[in-house]
């Protein structure tokens, strides 16, 4: 059992952890941040396993993750 | 094997939960947003630099040379010693240092114009005298803070804003393979190409990272890392398709892999 | 009547530069002048000429040795950093005589400075810049029409007097868009070019060197540079606005003149004397025509985007009895036509 945390004002909504999440948890939020990035988030369905892939690929060190 | 790295990183309980945290920001990567465009890989390089950093615990005896370029602000980002070099001259910035300062553990941090361009004189003479020092050598076909112009390795027939019309090997020769190149030099201690385009080819990045590292650390000589990289910006695609381009077209010109690896030092 | 067009300055300059038949081109990027290099990529080869991206300054300013050596009508851009880089290469160009014509769009400096249009490179362009005795032309335009007009003219100085010259423009200059009449390129009368390397075919050999070792040679070298460089003042343009009734003048020139015209027009609503004296050419410096105008007006103020670099050539040459007053307004931005106006209210 896992999850993420994504800092909002940091993400610039690039997508890159959307599209390596093995579990597809991963969406775009619906609401923008101060710079009009809307930012990445966990959504509330499925199972994150901590695996931090999402962590990793992200250009902007945004997501922290625990396990 | 290596007498710096202690063990386990320290892991913080997350407030919610027993969870333990397995990844955050390394500590001397300063916590300030990075300026670069979305989806651009120097935010996720100076996150490799500053683990590697962190992993032997080297803050606070390694000094930084910048590049210009999107390189040039390496110094805001990392929390250590750090100097900005004229264009193409960081390499010989570097050399002066270590020479003053051996123990210290010194890298450059270089685009492809800077480095390829003009920075080669620098590049090719810093590696062949076999300066212990650690090149991070960004390369992604561009030159990415000036808008786009065509750098040393724009693969052929790739548009850019001085080759409007593709380039044409007959106009400016082929894209230089550096690795490779500078691998062929005696001065070379290690010399490798890596990509950050997927998960899989971020983890080989970061353990080539941390060997050029770990051999600066042990006066093993010159260490050399390509990473391949994506400017969506420049590239105009968007940071998923700009990591297939990775992908499709870098990776087959520019292959991965370890092109040089000394196994012992030669300084006595 | 010309047809009229609307484009950034340093696209007008480069497009000028082509009309005037110049078909080689060397340069490296650097902010801001990059849309030179990128507007003689997309255009040389439609009029069978070379575009070269240089490895570096350092490789373009001598690439246009090289071609210039062989007759042709070579250019480089570059903005200050990289303009530092060309000086050595200058100054070979200067010691062997060799025509070419190196744009400088300023930047802000020292050093890397920042991408904001300065005036700081004057001492650089007016006083040769690299090492040696020599000088270069310097042309200064303070509009896209001038960017593209003084372009066409610099190729045609450049062969005339077989000497390097410099385009002095800066990033507001670079980077504003403007109309402009699409004037005709009109060559002045220039002598062939019998010295050019082509090949020592039913000829003797041609040599382009700077090095000189014999005794003597290298005095009579300097001198003979010297000579020409007098020989350059028939060259000298400048612009004097409203200056028949004024009681003080400004000396400004490119963006700094642009700002001032608009300060004096200030001035003028509220009953202040003020004309404005602008220098085309800032080598050969205009100092007669400002000697002959300070003997009438006796208050100047040398209106720069820098600490203070014209204002001397101003002082030396007007009159002794003349004021001569400096406004600086180093990097950053250019300045407001209303602190010009301050500055000039201050000292009037």
């Amino acid at each position: 059992m896992g999850k993420i945390e994504v800092n909002r004002e940091r993400c610039k909504a690039c997508g890159l952890c959307i599209s390596v999440c093995p579990k597809k948890l991963i969406i775009f939020s619906p609401g923008p941040n101060s710079q009009g990035f809307y930012p990445a988030e966990q959504s509330s369905e499925g199972e994150c396993t901590g695996c931090a892939l999402c962590a990793e690929i992200c250009p902007d060190v945004a997501i922290e993750v625990w396990r | 094997m290596n007498p710096y790295f202690e063990g386990e990183n320290f892991f913080e309980r997350h407030r919610d939960s027993d969870m333990k945290q397995v990844f955050k920001r390394p500590a001397s990567l300063r916590d300030i947003p990075f300026h670069f465009c979305p989806g651009c890989h120097h935010g996720t390089i100076h996150r490799l630099v500053a683990e590697a950093i962190d992993h032997y615990h080297l803050r606070e005896r390694t000094i930084g040379i910048a590049g210009v370029g999107c390189a040039v602000f390496v110094y805001e980002y990392f929390d250590i010693d750090a100097a900005e070099a004229p264009h193409g001259r960081a390499p010989a910035v570097a050399t002066g240092l270590k020479r003053v300062l051996p123990d210290r553990i010194v890298f450059t941090y270089q685009g492809d114009g800077d480095l390829a361009s003009i920075g080669m004189s620098e590049i090719v003479h810093t590696a062949n005298r076999g300066e212990n020092i650690t090149v991070i050598f960004v390369n992604n076909t561009v030159y990415g803070m000036t808008g786009g112009q065509m750098a040393p390795t724009t693969l052929l027939g790739q548009q850019t804003t001085t080759s409007p019309y593709g380039r044409d090997f007959n106009q400016d020769g082929y894209p230089i393979r550096m690795a490779e190149m500078l691998a062929t030099l005696e001065g070379t201690a290690f010399s490798a190409r890596v990509a950050l385009n997927t998960p899989a080819n971020l983890m080989k990045a970061k353990k080539a990272v941390r060997q050029a590292f770990e051999m600066q650390m042990n006066d093993m000589g010159f260490t050399f890392v390509e990473l391949l990289s994506a400017c969506p910006t420049n590239w105009g695609l968007n940071p998923i398709k700009a990591n297939e381009r990775v992908e499709k077209e870098l990776i087959p010109y520019f292959p991965l892999g370890v092109f040089k690896e000394r196994k012992g030092s030669d300084n006595f | 009547m010309e047809k009229r067009l609307f484009m950034k300055g340093n696209e007008a300059l480069a497009y000028g530069a082509i009309k005037a038949g110049c078909r080689y081109y060397f340069g490296y990027p650097i902010t801001p002048q990059n849309d030179i290099p990128e507007y003689f990529s997309r255009h040389m080869s439609k009029v069978e000429g070379c575009f070269l991206q240089a490895e570096s300054e350092v490789a373009s300013i001598n690439m246009i040795l090289g071609a210039s050596a062989g007759g042709a009508r070579a250019m480089t851009s570059s903005s200050s950093p990289g303009v530092s880089l060309m000086q050595e290469g200058i100054s070979y160009l200067a010691g062997s005589e060799l025509p070419a014509v190196i744009v400088n769009v300023t930047r802000s400096g020292p050093g890397l400075g920042g991408i904001s249009a300065s005036q700081g490179d004057y001492f650089q362009a007016t006083r040769g810049g690299g090492h040696g005795d020599y000088r270069t032309i310097v042309l200064a335009p303070h509009s896209v029409q001038e960017m593209h007009d003084l372009a066409m003219l610099a190729f045609d100085l450049a062969d005339l007097y077989r000497n390097p010259l410099v385009i002095l423009a800066d990033a507001v200059l670079g980077q504003m868009n403007e109309t402009l009449e699409d004037r005709p390129y009109r060559p002045l009368e220039l002598p062939p070019k019998d010295w050019i390397l082509t090949g020592a075919s039913g000829r003797k050999p041609n040599l382009i060197k700077s090095l000189y070792l014999k005794e003597g040679e290298m005095e009579k070298h300097n001198w003979k540079l010297f000579e020409k460089y007098q020989s350059m003042k028939k060259e000298i343009r400048y612009e004097i606005s409203r200056a028949e009734d004024a009681q003080m003048m400004v000396a400004a020139f490119g963006t700094s003149a642009r700002v001032a015209k608009t300060a004096i027009q200030i001035a003028r609503a509220q009953g202040l004397k003020v004309g404005l004296f602008r220098p085309i050419t800032l080598y050969p410096f205009p100092d007669q025509a400002l000697l002959d105008l300070s003997r009438r007006v006796k208050k100047f103020i040398s209106v720069e985007m820098n600490t203070g670099q014209m204002v001397e050539d101003v002082k030396l040459s007007v009159a002794r009895d003349a004021d001569v007053h400096f406004y600086g307004h180093p990097p950053g931005s250019p300045p407001d036509p209303e602190e010009v106006f301050e500055a000039i209210k201050k000292v009037y």
